[in-house]
């Protein structure tokens, strides 16, 4: 029975990460979220690519995770190090200011909507800031391009 | 890296173990309810259901997100995200993995009650969220 759960998902964690490593080059598409970073992150909110905070964001977030924006999101310590360990070996540049927890706080995110109007930011199917997936229609894939962008109106 | 966190994965996905059912979810917990309760006479759908529209003295309920009606999809109170239906009998994916359930019951009823549910709480829930069809 084990051994039966190991080889799918071994397949598709491989599948998973060769994507990734594909598809970092333009920027906004980073391949499907490894498995368990989904399951772990990808709950409450889209399983935000790592690359969109940088390393120390990370390790902020991650040592804060029994407050995680109000919530408890505590994980067991060892799933923790192993998720921290794939956020930071994967994260964006460093900043020279304080390193934002929040990826709406990045410089680059507030230029890439500027665009974006209050009344957007604000109907209901948007909710917040968080909620990637309600235009970019393949966040759960980490494919934030502007072929799969889809404002509400 | 990327081997590590795999092996996590796997050994997380080898460590759960799928109940047949989610009637499966109920025995451990009648269990520990009679252990909490000497007099715990059974879960109730009706107390479930009263359970999950309460607010319990906080900002959410259970419904905040999971909505009045747990065969519809919902919508995470905080940051918007589509959260799939949580009736087995429109979403069969749920209550089936007794580590998940634990995890979600602890996680969510943390952010509503303050504190963890008592298993007769968690029966109630799962036996309310069953017999909806």
């Amino acid at each position: 029975m084990t051994t039966l759960k190991w080889i799918p998902l071994l397949a598709v964690t491989t599948t998973g990460l060769g994507l990734s490593a594909a598809a970092v080059a333009d920027g906004h598409r980073f391949g499907a979220p490894d498995p368990t970073w989904q399951d772990e992150c990808g709950s409450c909110h889209v399983a935000y690519p790592p690359q969109l905070l940088p390393a120390a964001s990370w390790r902020a977030l991650f040592a804060g995770l029994d407050d995680h924006f109000g919530t408890d999101a505590a994980v067991a310590q060892d799933i923790a190090a192993a998720l921290l360990d794939h956020a930071v070996s994967n994260a964006g540049r460093p900043v020279e200011s304080e390193p934002p927890l929040r990826i709406s706080e990045m410089r680059w995110f507030l230029r890439e909507h500027d665009e974006v109007s209050p009344a957007t930011w604000n109907k209901p199917e948007v909710g917040s800031q968080a909620n990637c997936a309600a235009c970019h229609t393949r966040a759960e894939q980490g494919d934030f391009s502007e072929r799969y962008l889809e404002i509400p109106r | 890296m990327a081997a590590r966190i795999l092996v996590t994965a796997a050994l997380m996905v080898a460590g759960s173990v799928l109940a047949a059912s989610p009637a499966d979810l109920l025995a451990p917990l009648q269990q520990q309810a009679h252990r909490d309760d000497a007099a715990f006479a059974g879960f109730s759908a009706a107390r479930g259901r009263a359970f999950f529209a309460a607010r319990h003295g906080g900002k959410w309920s259970c419904s905040s997100c999971h909505t009045t009606d747990p065969r519809q999809g919902g919508r995470h109170a905080a940051t918007g995200k589509v959260i799939a239906a949580l009736a087995p009998s429109a979403n069969p994916k749920r209550l089936r993995d007794p580590a998940k359930v634990e995890k979600w019951f602890r996680r969510n009823c943390k952010d509503v009650l303050e504190r963890e549910c008592t298993a007769a709480e968690k029966g109630d829930v799962i036996t309310y969220l069953m017999s909806l069809n």
